[in-house]
This record gives C-alpha cells, sequence and structure tokens, in this order.
C-alpha cells in the first residue's frame, strides 16, 4: 500500500542534475517569473546545506551581495523551477552544514579547495 | 451523484509543472462493486450498497454470502465476487447503476471537487481544553490546579441543574469526520489510485468514502 507513495515519490526525483555536496560552489540557474514572463536568473554561491532525500531533497546556497549582505536561497532539487546546476568547485569541509560561515566575512569565509582524485 | 469506497494510504508531495507543491493524501479507491439498490418503492428510499475488497469466502458468514449470490429478478446470477465491506450510498439517481457493476478510480477525474468521510483517530479521554478548546485558567496570580480546569460548568440556584450537552472532558475522535470539497488531483485506474488535495480523516490504513463534493463552488 506505502509503495503507491513510494512510486509517486520516486517518479517525481530528478535525475539529470548533478549531485550536490556541503562546500560546493555552484551556479544555480533558477526560474523565475516575472507577471506572465519566466526567465532565468543565475545564483551563484557556497552549498551550506543539503537534506532531505527523494522528492523532499533540498539544498541552500549562500553568496555574498553587494554590499557584504549575505543571501541564501534554498531550492528543492527535483523543482522544475531548477533550471540547470553547475558545479564550479569542491571544497574540503568536515561538516554537513556549513553554518559556521555565516558569521564570517571576506578572508575568514574562504574554504580550502579540494581537488577531484 | 457518485461514490467510492478507498483505504486511506497516506500523505506525500506532487509538485505542479512550474514548480508549486501541493500536499495530497492517497487513497487506494476500489475497485467497488454495486451490490444491491435500494427502491423507493421496496426501500422506501433510494441509496446504492458498495462492496469493497475482495475477501475468500470463508472469511464471511453464510448470510453475507446470501446476499452477494442473490440472483437478479430475471434469475441470472449477480457475478459478484467476495466482499468485505459494504456501505450504503444515498442517491437520487439509482438508474446508472446495475447490481454487479464495477466502479474504479475512475468514476473522478482530476480537477473534480470530492468530499471525503472517514473515522477519524481515537484520542481516547480528553480534557476539555484538547476536546473542545477551553482556554483553561491562568498560570500564575496564585493559581493551583487551574491550568486545565474546564471552569464552572453551570450558575447556581437557577437553573440548579447542569444543561444536558454541556462540554466537559470526555472519549474524543474515533467518530465519522467529512472533509468537504477536496481537489482531486491524480486519477490512476490500473493502480486504483487517487489524490486529493489536503488532510483527510483518520488513520493510515483507515476506510474512506470518497464522494461528488455536496457544496461546490
Amino acid at each position: 500500500m506505502a509503495n503507491l507513495i513510494d512510486s509517486l515519490d520516486a517518479a517525481a526525483v530528478r535525475t539529470d542534475l548533478p549531485e550536490l555536496e556541503p562546500g560546493d560552489t555552484v551556479k544555480v540557474h533558477s526560474l523565475i517569473v516575472e507577471g506572465e514572463k519566466e526567465r532565468l536568473q543565475v545564483f551563484q554561491g557556497l552549498v551550506i546545506r543539503v537534506r532531505g532525500g527523494g522528492m523532499n531533497k533540498n539544498f541552500t546556497v549562500r553568496r555574498i551581495a553587494s554590499h557584504g549582505v549575505g543571501v541564501e536561497r534554498t531550492w528543492l532539487f527535483s523543482s522544475p523551477r531548477v533550471g540547470k546546476i553547475e558545479v564550479l568547485r569542491h571544497a574540503k569541509v568536515r561538516r554537513s552544514r556549513l553554518y559556521f560561515l555565516r558569521g564570517r566575512t571576506g578572508k575568514a569565509a574562504r574554504l580550502k579547495e579540494r581537488r577531484a582524485n | 451523484m457518485k461514490g467510492i469506497l478507498g483505504r486511506k494510504v497516506g500523505m506525500t508531495q506532487l509538485l505542479t509543472a512550474n514548480g508549486i507543491v501541493v500536499p495530497v493524501t492517497v487513497i487506494e479507491a476500489g475497485p467497488c462493486y454495486v451490490t444491491q439498490i435500494k427502491t423507493a418503492a421496496r426501500d422506501g428510499y433510494t441509496a446504492i450498497q458498495l462492496g469493497f475488497e475482495e475477501v475468500k469466502p470463508r472469511r464471511l458468514t453464510k448470510g453475507e454470502i446470501g446476499h452477494l449470490r442473490r440472483r437478479g429478478a430475471s434469475g441470472q446470477p449477480s457475478g459478484l465476487p467476495m466482499l468485505r465491506i459494504l456501505r450504503e450510498l444515498r442517491l437520487r439517481d439509482i438508474e446508472h447503476y446495475t447490481v454487479g457493476q464495477k466502479l474504479q478510480a475512475d468514476v473522478f477525474a482530476a480537477g473534480e471537487r470530492v468530499d471525503v468521510k472517514g473515522i477519524s483517530k481515537g484520542r481516547g479521554f480528553q480534557g476539555g481544553v484538547k476536546r473542545h478548546g477551553f482556554r483553561g485558567g491562568p498560570r500564575t496570580h496564585g493559581q493551583s490546579d487551574r491550568l486545565r480546569a474546564p471552569g464552572s460548568s453551570s450558575a447556581g440556584t437557577t437553573p440548579g441543574r447542569i444543561y444536558k450537552g454541556k462540554r466537559m472532558a470526555g472519549h474524543m475522535g474515533a467518530a465519522p469526520v467529512t472533509v468537504a470539497n477536496l481537489r482531486v488531483e491524480l486519477v490512476d485506474p490500473e493502480r486504483n489510485m487517487l489524490a486529493v488535495r489536503g488532510a483527510v480523516p483518520g488513520a493510515r490504513g483507515g476506510l474512506v468514502l470518497i464522494t461528488e463534493a455536496r457544496k461546490q463552488g
């Protein structure tokens, strides 16, 4: 009986996007609806959180906008509003939630790059 | 008027094409069979009786088996399987139905509005605060033992008694509840699946009756 739900959820999961990990620097092309029109907006920043699984998997990207204001956006990983995700860089991190970055600015907020082995 | 019996499977979310998340309850609905038609002439009212969930004949009483095997007016066999659950659905337009007719989830289409009736989860014996939304007493100002008290139940000498129906602590839940006007989001007759927007009374696995919404719009 419960597999009706599982099959619905499995059908909703997107498989065309790259895997994300905390510490990745990404460009998210997200669909923005402005009145009637739709356009793609690019949001570039650092993945500070990936949570949930299946169709409920979501991730938060943090970037520093103008005047040093931190902006975080969360997307549902399988949402059709996510157009494309480009992973630019992986960083070496030891925890799954990079909330400590919120208190840091400038040089202190840098992470060491992790090269693909 | 149309309806179908089902079992609540549980809740999940659907994503629409433009990325909106819709909370839905998945119901395993049907297949149901029309097991009897009540007519005004013979029964004094009109209704159809729906049967749901096939079972082995030995799980039923002889009376139930006899009811399901009953031949029609012209003597032809009913052709009905053995069914565990029988429920009546009051409606006027009984001409659309014949005994033995199979009803599946596709009696409803996506976008239609339905009412869903089920037995709510039993809450046991509950106090007035939970059961009727009483506010309880103050936490401070020298109060003791008054936090979730029901307050006064009546006046004094007049009327000198407590009115019937006075809301008090008591058994809560496990009662029929109907949720009106839910949107059908998904219909899959192959898998006997219906998904309706929002929550539906009862525990997972509970029996629910889905009918056309009575108050539309």
